[in-house]
């Protein structure tokens, strides 16, 4: 369970607000488009009009576009249209939660309502998660109270709460809701798995309720999406190995000019996994507290290795140029993993990177240089 | 295993003056930075602090301060070389960067 509530606790957003495909509320009109995305089983009949009632069974597809989603795989297709919806039988004393429009998050919301009665307010955060729209402000007191307006939800409830995502508070202001709109806003725990329980226990949320995790399978689930985005620089680098192998041994046969190119985009390919999935999935247990630091560490580490047992005629600028080259890239891409991580500050981002990014061009400048050189002088 | 930051770098401030001791800023911080001490908030692990804001804007008086914003590198890199303010918004920056 653990896992499935991460991103919601992922900062940092990508979205591509082109593709925004306007702000509608639900209305019967609409209610094709809305069974499209995730089952709509039946509908309420408010004083404000109908409400479509959904399921809080994920289907198969439910999962695919989740594992999709987890891939970078058209994740911008993943979302809801905003306004209410009914979960169960809800009548004017049922609670509202309030949720995001970014499909995974509605998925791991509603699997956890089964055999309950409430409304469901889903805010147009431009299909993305609660986190990223609440820094973003989509996911804020301007959505919620304009969505609170166009749904009718005072007509449709009796009371005057609503419960919100406690990682949607940056973006919500709940003094100034409950002034624009007369509704108090309450935070409900940190992951939807406790939802439930926070129910249960009259709206109350213990310590562990109210706390960003970070653990292993948390962070693991971030990696697919860090490798996807190390595909293109990796692959660029083996183009460009390629161009320096036609280069340098185009007289040799096809295979061979491959096979060496393949063995030179070897160290590349492992500084590749050392920053994108070994830093991200070893985090704690890397000493220090730099991102890049740690991504430097181990793809020193990584490159040391390599060096060592791989490469039996050892060369020292062929060697000195590589340990210049390599661990800065994994440095690079370790520190974009700050991006997914949910204890990092911007401040602290900054600090390192005010350090980081000059040691990294420098240190890879030089090897470049280095590697030049060998090449006039021996040769690649 | 609880993840540590750098030290002391946080731009998070608390005026003890302002605190009406409401609560909110313990709440809303998915890092338990705040304490309450005798009707009043106190910060307790400021270092922990990943400056989202939630206090900020959640605090009735405004006796919390922080500058807040993702702590996202590829965003800051992306936000620099547009000429905008960090924030990832674009595909270019968001994939890659982890983004739900
Ligand atoms: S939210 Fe503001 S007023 Fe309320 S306890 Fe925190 S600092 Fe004090
Ligand atoms: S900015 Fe966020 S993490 Fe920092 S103290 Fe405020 S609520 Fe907590």
């Amino acid at each position: 369970m653990e896992d499935s509530n991460k991103i919601q606790a992922a900062p940092c957003c990508g979205t591509d607000n082109s593709k925004n495909k306007g702000t509608c509320t639900c209305t019967l009109s609409n209610m094709d488009t809305v069974k499209s995305a995730f089952p709509i089983i039946g509908s309420i009949n408010t004083p404000a009009g109908i409400v479509p009632q959904i399921a809080t069974r994920l289907t198969f597809q439910d999962i695919l576009d989740t594992w999709k989603a987890r891939w970078d795989i058209n994740r911008m297709d993943y979302r809801i249209l905003p306004g209410l919806y009914a979960v169960g039988l809800p009548d004017s004393k049922s609670p509202v939660l309030v949720s995001a429009n970014y499909k995974m998050s509605f998925d791991r919301l509603r699997q956890e309502l089964g055999g309950l009665n409430l409304w469901i307010l889903v805010l147009d955060t431009k299909g993305i998660n609660v986190w990223c729209a609440a820094g973003k402000g989509t996911f804020g007191t301007n959505e919620l109270v304009n969505r609170i307006a166009l749904s009718r939800l005072a007509e449709v409830v009796a009371h005057r709460r609503l419960i919100l995502p406690q990682l949607g508070a940056p973006g919500v202001a709940a003094h100034e809701v409950l002034r624009l709109s007369g509704f108090k806003v309450v935070y409900g725990p940190v992951r939807a798995a406790d939802i439930v329980k926070y129910l249960n226990n009259g709206l109350k949320a213990d310590t562990g309720m109210r706390e960003v995790r970070f653990g292993f399978k948390d962070r693991l689930v971030l990696t697919p999406v860090e490798l996807t985005g190390a595909l293109k620089p990796a692959l660029i680098v083996l183009g460009l190995l390629l161009i320096i192998n036609i280069i340098f041994h185009g007289s040799l046969a096809v295979f061979q000019v491959l096979s060496r190119t393949l063995t030179d985009f070897l160290p590349f390919l492992g500084t590749a996994i050392v920053g994108a999935f070994l830093v991200p999935a070893l985090l704690p247990y890397i000493p220090g507290r730099a991102l890049a630091w740690k991504g430097w560490l181990l793809g020193l580490l990584w490159i040391g290795a390599y060096l060592w047992f791989l490469i039996p005629s050892r060369n020292w600028m062929h060697a000195s140029a590589y340990l210049l080259i390599l661990p800065p890239l994994a440095s690079y891409l370790a520190m974009n993993f700050t991006g997914a991580t949910t204890y990092t500050s911007l401040s602290g981002v900054l600090t390192e990177m005010k350090v980081a990014i000059p040691a990294q061009i420098i240190s890879v400048g030089l090897g470049v240089l280095l590697l030049i050189a060998k090449w006039t002088v021996l040769g690649p | 295993m609880k993840q540590r930051y750098l030290k002391n770098v946080v731009t998070l401030e608390l005026d003890p003056g302002k605190c009406i001791g409401c609560g909110m800023c313990l709440e809303v911080c998915p890092h338990q930075v705040f304490r309450l001490e005798s009707g009043k908030a106190q910060m307790d692990n400021r270092d922990g602090c990943m400056e989202c804001g939630a206090c900020a804007r959640n605090c009735p008086t405004e006796a919390v301060s922080v500058r807040a914003g993702v702590g996202c590198a590829a965003a800051i890199i992306f936000g620099k070389l547009r000429g905008t303010a960090p924030c990832c918004g674009e595909s270019g920056a968001g994939s890659g960067t982890g983004c739900g």
